[in-house]
């Protein structure tokens, strides 16, 4: 099998883990703030129950966690589970996991900003919302940038892990391809390819912090 | 006409009773300055005054509006200078943006800072910042300003112009309630000063009653910082 038929397969298991890849951050993003909030909630039963939530979701293998939401159904409640559900479990489970970690983070950011911001606001008049919104998100979101840039790039990389429930993503081709054509090559490839795709999304949000360094 | 009116205020932190029992109030045009020794209840009571502290008791009566200036400036980073004093006319009072935006740039001016326009907090030096958020205030038209420690943050070489500036708007006949440990300034700006120590009122009145009481606490007080009467 020659390396240009190896990269066309990649090439298309690619499609999936991009697909993956966008669909948990554009998800997971605003819904790791939801859980944040429920996390910091004063009512004791809520942030109880994220708590929970958050520590299972950090505690067990995201693998594990992939298995449990596409198996479930069947083993739990008997539903026959359809081919087509195979993708979507994957995103649900990597959704409702990087949610949890993000959640963290923005905790940690929120909770790092002054009293001072706050305050001034008050006094000025704002509302909760407009507090919130205008004045501590912006800072919060360059704070945790980083640490946010940290997550992104662990999840290039699982991505891969789609491949426990056969979802067939760019390491599930490179697998297949290697035991059909019994050589290395199509994990070497499948490797510059998360390589590459890696280094894009670390120049991307390089420049997102740069385009924020305007203020400190 | 009195702007404010505060009756028997008490604010508890756990056991320790911070306020007890203070009752002021201050008349359109006039600027009460409060003074006292650290953990004294001073900024327990500004914080009380603009509602950044709930108290225990006691009534606080506004007849008009009031704006805060921290110790701290607490400016909002992610703005410009400009956006800072505009931000809250425009999305809170909802005022047409670019008739705000002028007088934010007449304020600007007023506070020697025009050039400083589009800059962002941390270009600015402390007493740049503290004008600003001075400014940010004033944009707000208040009927009562409040300043917490103006000058507290400042090297002794800035605190003078900030000084300027509340002279300046208390020669324009600005309400204002500013707790200081400046107490030359609160002698020759003030019309009434407070004493507090202990969380009550020692000594209130004139700068010239207040500065030369004979009350024992008053006296030592004054003492530790070179002046006496």
């Amino acid at each position: 099998m020659s390396l240009a038929i190896i990269i066309r397969e990649l090439g298309t298991g690619m499609l999936i883990s991009v697909l993956i890849f966008i669909t948990t951050l554009l998800f997971s993003l605003p819904l790791g703030l939801l859980v944040a909030f429920g996390r910091m909630s004063k009512n004791k039963i809520v942030s109880t129950l994220i708590k929970g939530y958050i520590s299972i979701m950090r505690g067990t293998p995201l693998m594990l966690q992939l298995m449990v939401v596409y198996f479930g159904p069947y083993y739990i409640f008997g539903i026959r589970i359809s081919d087509s559900y195979r993708l979507v479990a994957a995103l649900i489970g990597f959704v409702i996991n990087y949610a949890a970690y993000f959640a963290e983070i923005y905790r940690g950011g929120i909770e790092s900003m002054p009293k001072g911001q706050y305050e001034a606001a008050k006094v000025l008049g704002y509302t909760k919302g407009q507090t919130f919104f205008r004045i501590i998100l912006p800072q919060v979101f360059k704070r945790i940038l980083p640490s946010i840039t940290n997550e992104v790039i662990t999840l290039v990389k699982d991505t891969s892990l789609a491949f426990s429930i056969a979802v067939i993503e760019m390491f599930t081709v490179a697998k297949q391809l290697a035991a059909t054509t019994s050589s290395v090559v199509p994990f070497i490839a499948a490797g510059v390819f998360y390589y590459i795709f890696n280094l894009l999304v670390a120049i991307l949000m390089e420049k997102i912090e740069k385009h924020l360094n305007y203020y400190r | 006409m009195s702007l404010l009116r505060i009756e028997n205020l008490k604010k508890c932190f756990g056991e320790n009773e911070v306020l007890k029992d203070i009752s002021l109030s201050v008349n359109k045009g006039e600027v009460l300055g409060i003074i006292g020794p650290s953990g004294s209840g001073k900024s327990t009571l500004l914080r009380c005054a603009t509602g950044l502290e709930v108290a225990d008791g006691g009534s606080i009566d506004y007849s008009g509006s009031f704006g805060l200036v921290f110790q701290n400036f607490n400016l909002f980073p992610h703005f410009s200078v400009l956006k800072n004093i505009c931000d809250a006319p425009i999305k809170v009072q909802k005022r047409d943006p670019q008739e705000v935006e002028e007088e934010a740039l007449r304020l600007l001016e007023k506070m020697s800072l025009k050039d400083k326009a589009d800059a962002y907090p941390y270009q600015l030096s402390g007493g740049q910042a503290q004008r600003v958020s001075i400014a940010r205030a004033l944009a707000m038209n208040p009927d009562i300003l409040f300043f917490d420690e103006p000058t507290s943050a400042l090297d002794p070489e800035l605190t003078g112009e900030i000084l300027k500036v509340i002279k300046d708007l208390a020669a324009e006949n600005m309400t204002m309630v500013i707790v200081t440990h400046e107490m030359n300034f609160a002698k020759n700006v003030a019309d009434q000063v407070i004493f507090m120590e202990g969380g009550i009122i020692v000594e209130q009145g004139s700068p010239k009653k207040v500065f030369g009481s004979s009350n024992e606490r008053m006296k030592n007080f004054l003492g530790k910082f070179g002046q006496n009467g």
